[in-house]
């Protein structure tokens, strides 16, 4: 079926990519000049692709909702980037790096994107290093690495527990750079509205200026998107608050096919809830869990202080359970075991939704120094918000939503069902399967922007190249403009009571007791009922004050709750069409007697994507088969 | 806990602004601020008017966007914290609290607390990257890096661009932002081929801005949430010395 053309080239998975690289079609310099690009978000995706795409001679024009393009949620990402350098002389290899996704993804992704992902890892270390970015080195002036869950090699690069920060600066400064030279034009402070289409292709957007209200248009040859992922359904997760769904949203309306929206990451690691206002949950790197030992009392219900409780009194779970990996189990099962352990009355803290991170003995052995040296920064947030010291007692730690594995369908060179629409980094669903082992986020994100993007963007542009820069006086660009300002008018007229943050909070709340780290079909239906009972109180009951023509954040946030809703409904349809556990989707109904995922690969060893057919009506799945060529599909385990 | 805020209301960058006060009764202490200012903001929606304008994104002190002067401090009385991770654990019941907007010619208001610090980007966009295109980059390794100078870099490079040090000096400079950018790649081998051109472009970028000049206050330093160190501007002045 032509939707589902994945586009991999032939021949063996290790010439994959230099093949095709050495037989795509390519744009003169001259014609580049002539061929505009959009790109949506300015975070390491977004930013890396606008900065490669100028250096080659494009014009391009990129466009974030922040006030600078340095804001992008890619600068909270903590721990590394994983790259198969082998600098450790530990038997790293592309080929195990790539073994490790598809393992860690649970034989949920495509082997020939992910092949992709770790064979360009290293020109991505290579490339953050000469822009400048300070990662970890070694007292030769060699760089540094560490463990990251789900694998035993030590791969990852980092700058302390800041890494996302100083790979999003590198970035930025590329991006400076291009800005400068007059390649790249920025609008900050722009939140894409729609996507326009003319006979079928990409061709520009709406967006909305956040200063003054005013509905702008923009076209080009092809749009990019790098808007992130939509881990905020949840409301309370380790994203920015302001991270949202709704870019891609409205490209999946606009016919691009939504994949696996149901495979969220739910983080291991995060400060626990502790007030009823909270806004945000606060991540903890998962490079703790290299030092700290994850435990809770052996005893239920034991509310003694932590350093008061013996150590044949306490449960180290994760080693117990998982002797190969310990405290370095992938994401998805480490959450589960925190959830498990927590419902069965083990937690610790006030609410009993926490379980210890303890330091205790890595400071006895290594000395407070090298803690400090490689988790302080960490150490320190910890501290500024509980008011405890990790220093002095173990953190107390619990999951929160985190990563969208799903995303928009791509194919292998990034282009979603729609004509000239490019999805990348954690906007698309390519490489990480049903679970994304740390540190392949920074990896990932960087690889499509910098290197996958500017290379395959010019097979289409090459057919493009005839077209004359695109007009927004055009018929399209008019209705689309009218229809995003009708529905700006319907939200703002609604003149209820309720803010849309509240709902969002409600909304936040069935998505993580229905579709969140288990879920079983029960759940999952009930979900759907109270999400459209919500949805439907929100159209009636929703207050913005002010208008559509000024800076006016409770119209931003409600256009965004109100996309979530029906994100929402598409999360659940898929993961009860999902009869397996694997990876982070875990259906109570599939597992094993000892509490493990049980994969159905006979049934669902497929990319389910899924198609818009309008307001209200039931979505249609397309499936897309996965080949398992190189590697053998067997039940993950890291016992 | 039951506060008094007093916050600065400013419609547009052309309406004269006013304190307006607000009291807030039920504070949990263990909110941060923006959480608070979220509870007032839920208040105002629901009684229709309308609510304070404030600039945040990650609420993990990372992003830099957020930032406001409370009780006369960039990011609040808290050294080395954010105005997201301000717990209002620091207050007492009772408090009355004055909330303004970063204060800085360069950074005229925009709505409320939000102002408009594209000044910062447009130094960055001056000078503030190593030129190298993608795929240009040697191995990683063959570019080494004493470690001391690496993590200095570092330590310079964790600048997150909120203004605060501008907002705090008396004379609106950006001297301790814009040598920490310089400073990271001035301590890198990557960025030393460079290193004339930048000083010179992004120092004249600064001012031609309007930032004022650095008369040592420290007051920048003090503020800081990242803690970068005012060695960074002596470090900015070597170099820009060595520029000529």
């Amino acid at each position: 079926m032509e939707k589902f053309n994945s586009k991999i080239p032939d021949g063996p998975l290790a010439r994959k990519w230099t093949k095709y690289k050495a037989s795509v079609k390519l744009v003169s310099p001259a014609n580049k000049k002539k061929l505009e690009i959009i790109v949506i978000g300015s975070g390491v995706a977004g930013a890396g692709a606008a900065s490669a795409l100028g250096e080659l001679g494009y014009n391009v024009k990129i466009f974030c909702y922040n006030d600078s393009p340095r804001r992008a949620h890619s600068v909270a990402s903590q721990g590394g980037v994983n790259a198969a350098k082998n600098y450790q002389n530990d038997g790293d290899s592309v080929y195990r790096l790539f073994l490790d996704m598809i393992k860690g993804g649970d034989f949920r992704s495509r082997e020939g994107n992910v092949y992709r992902a770790a064979e360009v890892s290293n020109q991505v270390i290579d490339h953050f290093t000469a822009l400048g970015v300070p990662f970890a080195r070694d007292y030769g002036g060699t760089l540094n690495t560490r463990s990251f869950g789900g694998v035993q090699v030590s791969r990852t690069f980092y700058a302390k527990g800041q890494t996302g920060q100083q790979c999003l600066l590198g970035t930025y400064a590329a991006l400076n750079r291009q800005i400068k030279k007059g390649t790249v034009t920025m609008y900050p402070r722009r939140e894409m509205l729609d996507l326009v289409l003319i006979d079928g292709k990409a061709r520009g957007i709406i967006a909305r200026n956040l200063i003054t209200g005013k509905i702008e248009k923009y076209a080009a040859h092809v749009v990019v998107l790098a808007t992130g992922g939509y881990g905020t359904i949840y409301y309370l997760s380790t994203l920015a608050v302001n991270s949202n769904g709704s870019a891609a949203w409205k490209a999946h309306k606009k016919g691009a096919l939504f994949a696996n929206p149901s495979f969220v990451q739910i983080h291991p690691t995060s400060i626990p809830q502790l007030n009823e206002f909270q806004s945000k949950l606060t991540l903890m790197s998962e490079s703790l869990r290299n030092d700290g030992r994850i435990w809770v009392p052996k005893t239920k219900g034991d509310k003694r202080p932590a350093n008061e409780i013996p150590e044949e009194e306490r449960d180290y779970y994760l080693e117990r359970r998982y002797p190969a990996f310990g405290n370095l189990v992938p994401r998805d099962i480490a959450s589960r075991a925190a959830k498990e352990r927590c419902d069965a009355g083990y937690g610790v803290g006030k609410t009993g939704l926490a379980v210890n991170l303890d330091f205790m003995d890595a400071i006895k052995k290594q000395g407070k120094k090298a803690i400090e040296n490689k988790y302080g920064n960490l150490f320190d947030m910890y501290k500024t918000i509980t008011g405890m010291d990790p220093y002095e007692e173990p953190m107390r730690i619990y999951p929160a939503g985190h990563y969208t594995m799903g995303g928009l369908w791509v194919d292998y060179e990034l282009m979603t069902t729609i004509q000239g629409l490019y999805a990348i980094g954690e906007a698309n669903f390519s490489d990480h399967g049903a679970n994304r082992l740390g540190a392949s986020s920074l990896m990932q994100i960087a690889a499509d922007g910098f290197f996958i993007l500017p290379n395959t963007i010019s097979n289409y542009l090459a057919d493009e190249i005839h077209v004359p820069k695109i007009s927004t006086d055009k018929p399209e660009f008019e209705e689309a403009e009218k229809s995003v300002v009708e529905k700006l008018n319907k939200l703002i007229s609604i003149k209820g009571k309720q803010t849309a943050a509240s709902f969002h909070k409600r909304l936040g709340k069935i998505m993580w007791d229905y579709c969140g780290m288990i879920r079983n079909k029960e759940g999952l239906e009930k979900a759907i009922t109270l999400v459209n009972e919500l949805k439907e109180e929100f159209w009636r009951d929703l207050n913005i004050p002010g208008t559509i023509y000024e800076l006016n954040p409770e119209l931003e946030k409600a256009g965004r709750v109100a996309d979530f809703f029906d994100l929402a409904i598409l999360l659940i349809t898929d993961a009860l069409n999902r009869n397996e556990s694997c990876g982070a989707h875990f259906r109570e109904e599939y597992q094993t007697p000892d509490g493990e995922a049980m994969r159905n690969d006979a049934e669902f060893a497929y990319v389910a994507a899924w198609e818009y057919k309008g307001e209200g009506k039931p979505h249609i799945l397309h499936k897309e088969e996965l080949k398992f060529e190189e590697v053998e599909m067997k039940v993950r385990s890291y016992k | 806990m039951k506060l008094t805020l007093k916050i600065w209301r400013q419609k547009n960058a052309e309406a004269k602004g006013a304190f307006v006060t607000y009291k807030m009764d039920n504070v949990s202490p263990e909110m941060s601020f923006l959480e608070m200012l979220d509870a007032l903001n839920k208040k105002l929606v629901e009684e229709d008017k309308d609510p304070v304008a404030f600039d945040h994104d990650c609420r993990e002190g990372i992003c830099g966007s957020c930032g406001m002067y409370i009780n006369g401090h960039p990011h609040g009385p808290v050294p080395a914290v954010t105005t997201c991770h301000l717990s209002m654990r620091y207050f007492n019941d009772g408090d009355t609290i004055r909330v303004e907007p970063w204060r800085a010619k360069p950074f005229p208001v925009i709505k409320d607390l939000i102002v408009d610090r594209s000044a910062l980007d447009k130094i960055q966009t001056a000078g503030g990257f190593i030129s190298v295109n993608t795929g240009a980059a040697p191995d990683a390794n063959s570019i080494l890096v004493k470690k001391k100078d690496s993590d200095d870099a570092f330590d310079s490079g964790i600048c997150i661009g909120c203004g605060a040090c501008v907002a705090a000096c008396k004379n609106a400079s950006a001297m301790l932002f814009v040598s920490a950018k310089i400073s990271q790649f001035a301590l890198l081998p990557q960025g030393r081929v460079e290193a004339k051109e930048r000083v010179r472009a992004m120092v004249d970028k600064m001012d031609v801005l309007g930032f004022g000049n650095c008369s040592n206050t420290g007051a920048c330093e003090a503020e800081c949430p990242k803690q970068i160190k005012l060695t960074n501007i002596a470090r900015m002045n070597r170099e820009y010395y060595k520029a000529f």
